[in-house]
């Protein structure tokens, strides 16, 4: 920038509250150096100023909290135009994904780079897109488990968990004891999961194959207990509407608790290997930083948030199923960087499997799904004595069951944030409407404004903090 | 920059007003709050409860009630086509509030929230690109999942599902 002519279209910016320097010369001279004004540097080709952050406009803080590269694709953005700290007019646009590997699926990043600084970010998304929403709606209720369940493939029993709840408030039923116990003990498994799968990939994200291993070998135990469980590894379509597929199989109190004696003190040498390693520790504080007011604006949930220290946690604050029966805490970070979002992560896992362990001791006899007939199929040795039984299994799995009009919306916590459902019924077996609020989807806007300013090296990772699940994404 | 950060702060009951007692239905107990503003008054309902402390704006979708225009509504109500339903969340008194908004089909624009909770930009976007929902003031109406020239909205009633012609499938008929 050169500071010859003082431009026109600076001075708005600093007129505003700054008082005028007292020498009565432009604000650019050579003189200003280090008066309170902003970092005023002199380089080999003028002045150039980096205004303090009150200094930017509120119009242009909207943007950047929001909209950020929110242009069509391929138009090369007037420098002028967003121009808080950039440093001359040679910027590039670069393309990363949607074949990458550390975008963790098919996003797309339009990054903007002046040398090796991120200017603006543009999160391109779609390219996982099905339609579940439209589909949803060609599903009976019973089917519909096993649609959504796709959706974010790492913790596909949140899904199936809050569109049961949808439904089941429609239908204004309520679950047997053990049923929500069950619901609560799988649901925390995959939350145990999904957070191991998050701390393998972005282990890998920072170069730290050992940690791609140990999360994958962790994480193998989880979902080797939920193919006992439930038949799959992945996409269980366990948790229905009614209640649960099966009751849990024999022994699985000694499975969970072979899970959490062996991930407990696995999560010790996480902390080795990771927390104190002085270059991880390096690479993620005070990097993707986000503010409590940021976050709230751009309604981002669940890590995220809390990395912030917004003690915001559906489990506590709005507690589902019997989350208020079992004791937790409710992590939270105070800078709101990628290291407080690990730090939030590695400590929920361990939270999780505190809940876990209340749960085996906890869980009471009694009924894994709720015994109304026009909702859960009748069990299978009464179909060959009950004339009833029979009808009521084929009219559940073929024409479905009626939902009463009404509309509803629930949410669950997540790994990743609020999942919310809104479920539209006119009275006909199948979901007149179903929107899912995606976490990953909602808190994929954070990544401009996270990116801004930092090195291309760190979107990896900031990118990786954010664990967006693409299939939730697009959905 | 932050140096020396030391994230993992517990806590244990934070947040006032988590609802107790194990007894009622949580957290779905009570009925939800819901507002039925006119189009009109959209932008200052939410503007209103915005300023009463609903912080965050949880999820912004549209509704297509063509195939279903006998729903229930409050009285002075008139039901269009579309709805655009906006769920906020105040974080600070523990609760959620519905804002239900008509609107027309052949005037499908609503003023954009993005003023007021700049999350809601994709899902408007989203909205738009779905049901052609149109939000007007908003910084970049264009579509966010399907492709740039993609024709037509899925998600209303009348798309035709099944009309292009795919391999293997010779007649494509209704479902």
């Amino acid at each position: 920038m050169t500071d010859d002519a003082p431009s026109t279209d600076d001075a708005p910016h600093l007129d505003a509250d700054i008082p005028a320097p007292v020498s009565g010369e432009g604000y650019d001279e050579p003189s200003s150096v280090g008066t309170s004004r902003g970092l005023v540097i002199e380089t080999s080709e003028g002045a150039q100023e980096l205004f303090p952050r009150t200094q930017t406009q509120p119009d242009e803080l909207r943007r950047e909290a929001g909209a950020v590269l929110r242009l069509p694709e391929g138009v090369v953005v007037n420098a002028d135009d967003i121009d808080i700290e950039q440093t001359d007019d040679e910027t590039m646009i670069i393309n990363m994904g949607p074949q990458h590997p550390s975008t963790h699926g098919v996003l797309r990043l339009m990054i903007e780079l002046d040398g090796e600084t991120v200017l603006r970010t543009k999160p391109i998304i779609g390219y996982l897109h099905t339609g579940m929403e439209k589909t949803a709606e060609e599903l009976t209720y019973v089917q519909g488990s096993t649609n959504v369940t796709r959706m974010d493939y790492l913790s596909p029993l949140h899904n199936e968990l809050v569109l049961s709840l949808a439904v089941e408030e429609l239908l204004g039923i309520e679950m047997p004891a053990r049923a929500d116990w069950i619901r609560m003990l799988l649901v925390e498994l995959n939350r145990v999961s999904s957070h191991l799968m998050w701390m393998a990939t972005n282990g890998m994200d920072h170069a730290s194959t050992s940690m791609m291993i140990y999360g994958f070998r962790e994480r193998e135990m989880i979902l080797a207990f939920f193919e006992k469980t439930t038949g799959l590894r992945m996409n269980h379509n366990f948790i229905r509407p009614g209640g649960t597929a099966a009751d849990l199989p024999d022994g699985w109190e000694d499975d969970v608790t072979v899970i959490c004696d062996t991930v407990m003190p696995r999560l010790d040498e996480y902390d080795e290997l990771l927390t104190g390693q002085p270059l991880f520790r390096r690479r993620s504080e005070g990097v993707g930083n986000l503010s409590a007011e940021e976050a709230l604006a751009l309604s981002l949930t669940g890590p995220l948030l809390r990395s912030t220290g917004v003690p915001w946690d559906l489990r506590r604050t709005m507690p589902y199923l019997r989350y208020d029966e079992v004791e937790f805490d409710v992590i939270v970070g105070t800078f709101g960087d990628n290291f407080d979002r690990y730090s939030i992560r590695l400590n929920e896992i361990r939270e999780s499997i505190r809940i876990i362990r209340q749960v085996v001791d906890k869980m009471p006899a009694g009924d894994y799904r709720v015994q109304d007939k026009k909702v859960t199929p009748p069990p299978r040795g009464r179909i060959d004595e009950s004339m009833e039984a029979l009808i009521h299994h084929f009219k559940v799995f073929t024409e479905g069951f009626r939902v009463p009009e009404g509309e509803v919306y629930v949410a669950v916590e997540s790994p990743r944030g609020e999942l919310g459902c809104y479920l539209v019924s006119d009275g006909s077996p199948k979901p007149y409407r179903m929107h899912i609020r995606g976490p990953s989807f909602v808190n994929l806007q954070a990544l401009p404004l996270m990116m801004r300013g930092g090195l291309l090296a760190d979107a990896v990772v900031v990118c990786s903090s954010v664990d967006p699940v693409m299939g939730e994404v697009d959905r | 920059m932050t140096t020396g950060t030391e994230g993992e702060t517990t806590s244990g009951a934070p947040v006032p007003g988590a609802s107790g007692g194990s007894s009622a239905r949580r957290q779905r107990g009570g009925a939800p709050e819901i507002r039925f503003p006119a189009r009109a008054q959209y932008a200052e309902v939410v503007t209103a409860l915005r300023d009463d402390g609903f912080e965050t704006c949880a999820d912004l979708c549209g509704v297509d009630y063509l195939t279903h225009p006998g729903r229930t509504l409050p009285d002075g109500v008139a039901p269009e086509r579309f709805e655009v339903v906006v769920n906020l969340l105040s974080l600070s008194q523990v609760r959620r509030v519905r804002v239900r908004v008509q609107v027309p089909a052949d005037d499908a624009e609503v003023p954009t929230l993005f003023d007021l909770y700049p999350g809601t930009e994709a899902m408007e976007r989203e909205a738009y690109d779905l049901f052609g929902i149109v939000f007007t003031g908003h910084p970049d109406m264009t579509r966010i999942l399907l492709p740039e020239d993609w024709e037509g909205h899925p998600l209303r009633k009348d798309y035709g599902v099944g009309r292009v012609p795919v391999q293997f499938k010779a007649a494509p008929g209704p479902r």
